[in-house]
Formats: structure tokens, sequence, C-alpha cells
């Protein structure tokens, strides 16, 4: 089945609240609150937010302007832009992408007892640093010291 | 097995993948100071991190995940190219004293990286006067110091690859590095902080590590 996707398109400005029950793409100008709390959150490329988000997860392909906290994932896509503070227990920002402001994955230090189910090795963080880390099986990087 | 234990296992003769160096803007090199900066966060049970550099997704991954630290991306970087575009350089340590707005003595650890080199004296000093204000004590500060002032533009993004290598990617920049500070010069710019370490490397990058005393 389906899931149905609301769109808010690029002519579309909406100012105050903003909640739902359903995925969510906006294209539009959003300023104030957007809560999505059990679903997918996508700012689509022309889409302009000046707002707090909260939602599962949260995907960036235009500009955020505002703390985003998502209980799954927040993903800053190559051509996305996010001004402020992310709170999130996976976090992946594309080459490209521009973010300045926080970034809290609310895990706890080495020393202290990981949170129950998140890994290090997690494949999206697997997946960034293949992005930007290749191996030639025949080469080994060149080693330089002092 | 300990945090720097399992960063071992990420090395590239384990396991992780590094590109080796093929073009002019990219390459891979092995860091001295990295792993003791390290060890300082890896000491804390929710240590801070303060970088100033562009957002580099693995390296938010690599301390948020790995070691569990709530990261500030400042990318002052982008800052200084607005205000040289701008033509006002100079305004630049102005905006510096007021640009942090991290508590005093809240940060564990700053990666300055090479953004030193490309201000000039008075931004380097009031920089300076404000990571010092932000480090705890007991925090550490890395720098990178060129030893050659070079003639093309360019920012670097250094990647982590894991606790001893580093890959660098350059960037265009509004304008080059503004001067190749003697050591003594570099240390001047700290007067509350004491070297930890110091190291030269074979690409003459200077690795410097401060510390601020307890």
């Amino acid at each position: 089945m389906e899931k149905d996707i609301v769109n808010i398109g690029k002519s579309v400005v909406i100012k105050g609240e903003l909640n739902g029950s359903e995925d969510l793409t906006i294209e539009g100008h959003v300023e104030g609150t957007i809560e999505l709390r059990e679903h997918v959150l996508t700012i689509g490329p022309n889409g302009r937010i000046k707002a707090q988000v909260f939602a599962k997860s949260v995907i960036v392909l235009g500009e955020v302007n505002g703390n985003v906290t998502a209980s799954e994932k927040v993903d800053i896509r190559e051509k996305g832009s996010v001004d402020g503070d992310i709170i999130s227990p996976r976090v992946a920002i594309a080459e490209g992408a521009h973010f300045r402001g926080s970034v809290d994955m609310q895990r706890k230090g080495p020393n202290q007892s990981q949170v129950p189910g998140q890994s290090p090795s997690h494949p999206d963080a697997k997946a960034q640093g293949n992005k930007t880390a290749t191996q030639s099986a025949a080469t080994t990087p060149q080693r330089v010291g002092a | 097995m300990g945090l720097l234990d399992r960063l071992a296992s990420r090395r590239p003769d384990v396991g992780v993948l590094v590109r080796p160096a093929d073009s002019a803007d990219q390459s891979v090199f092995t860091t001295k100071a990295l792993r003791q900066f390290l060890s300082t966060l890896t000491a804390r049970e929710t240590p801070v991190l303060l970088d100033l550099g562009q957002v580099i997704g693995t390296n938010v991954n690599f301390f948020g995940q790995e070691l569990g630290c709530k990261i500030f991306v400042e990318d002052l970087f982008r800052d200084l190219d607005r205000f040289v575009r701008q033509d006002k350089a100079e305004e630049f340590s102005e905006f510096l004293k007021a640009r942090f707005p991290q508590e005093d003595a809240s940060i564990d650890g700053i990666l300055c990286w090479d953004l030193i080199d490309y201000l000039d004296r008075p931004a380097a000093e009031a920089l300076a006067a404000q990571l010092t204000r932000v480090l705890r004590p007991g925090g550490a500060l890395l720098g990178f110091f060129g030893t050659a002032q070079p003639r093309d533009a360019h920012y670097t993004r250094h990647l982590i690859v894991d606790d001893i290598t580093l890959q660098y990617r350059t960037y265009p920049a509004e304008r080059g590095r503004q001067a190749a500070l003697l050591n003594r010069d570099i240390i001047r710019l700290f007067p509350r902080l004491r070297v930890s370490d110091s190291f030269l490397l074979k690409n003459n990058l200077r690795e410097i590590l401060f510390r601020k005393p307890t």
C-alpha cells in the first residue's frame, strides 16, 4: 500500500504551527514550528524554513534556519543548508551541504555504556565514510612524520 | 578494549578505506597530535567539541557517534570569506570578539585547523582570546600551521580517517594565508595555554597541541 505524502508547493507560505500525522514534503516557505513526530519531513530544494522542526526523520535538500530534532535521523543532502542545532541519534551530512550549529547525537562517551541498539558502525556512518575514503587494495597511505 | 584501540581497527591496514593521493588537491598524511587531542575527549563522559572548520559529515559522525561528543561546527572560514568579499577584512577581529556564544570554560576540545594562518594579527589575537576563554581547564586545542606562504588562495578540509591519519582536500578561498607564523609568535597568541605537543610533519605542516592548565 502506497503511503500518502503531502506536498506544500513552492508558492505556499505558512506562518505559525504546522503539524500532521503523515509524511510531508515542503517546497514553500514555512515560519514557526513544524511537528511531524512520527513521520518523515522532507525540505525540498525550493523549501525555505525558518522554524523549529520536530519529526521522526528530516531530509534537507533546501534551507532550514532553526533547530531540528529527529527521533531517528537528520539527512542534509548535497545542496541542503541548515543553520541551527540538531538533536538526532543519526546525522548524515553530504559533501557540499552547508551546516552551522551544534550536533548532539545523545550518545555517551566511550568510557560510558553505549545507548542500547546504537552502534558506531551504523550503515549511514559507514556510507559517509566510504563516500570520502576508498582504498586501493594495492596501496597504503604514505606515512609522514617529524 | 579502549576507544583508541577500537579506533585503531579503523586504520587502513586493517579495514578502513583510504583514497591514495592521486591528484593535486587531495592527500593523506599521518598526524601525530590528533591521538593526544582525542584522549582529552575520551576522558570525559559527554565531551564538547568546537570545530572552527567547514562541516565534514564523516568527522561529525566520528566525533558524535564514536566519541559521544556534542559538536559545535562554526565554519569561520566562511565568515572570513564574507568579510574579505565585502572588503571588510579589517573588521574581522571585532566580529570574532562577539562570535562565540559558548560560556567560559565550557569546551573540552577545539579544532582550530589552520585558520590562524589566514588571519591578520588583530584577528588572530581576538580569536585566540576567545578560544582560551571557552576552553575548560584541562581541555585541548589542536592547531595546524604552515611553514611557507603558498601563492594559491585555498582552504583545506581535513577528514579524519582514524586517530593517526588525516585526508585533506582543498577548496577555493577569497584570499590566501596571511603569514607563516614563527613558533614563538604562535605560542604568544595563547599566553594562558601551554604547549603540550608540537610536531613538524614531512608535508611541512606544524601540529601544535595546546592544553589549558587545570
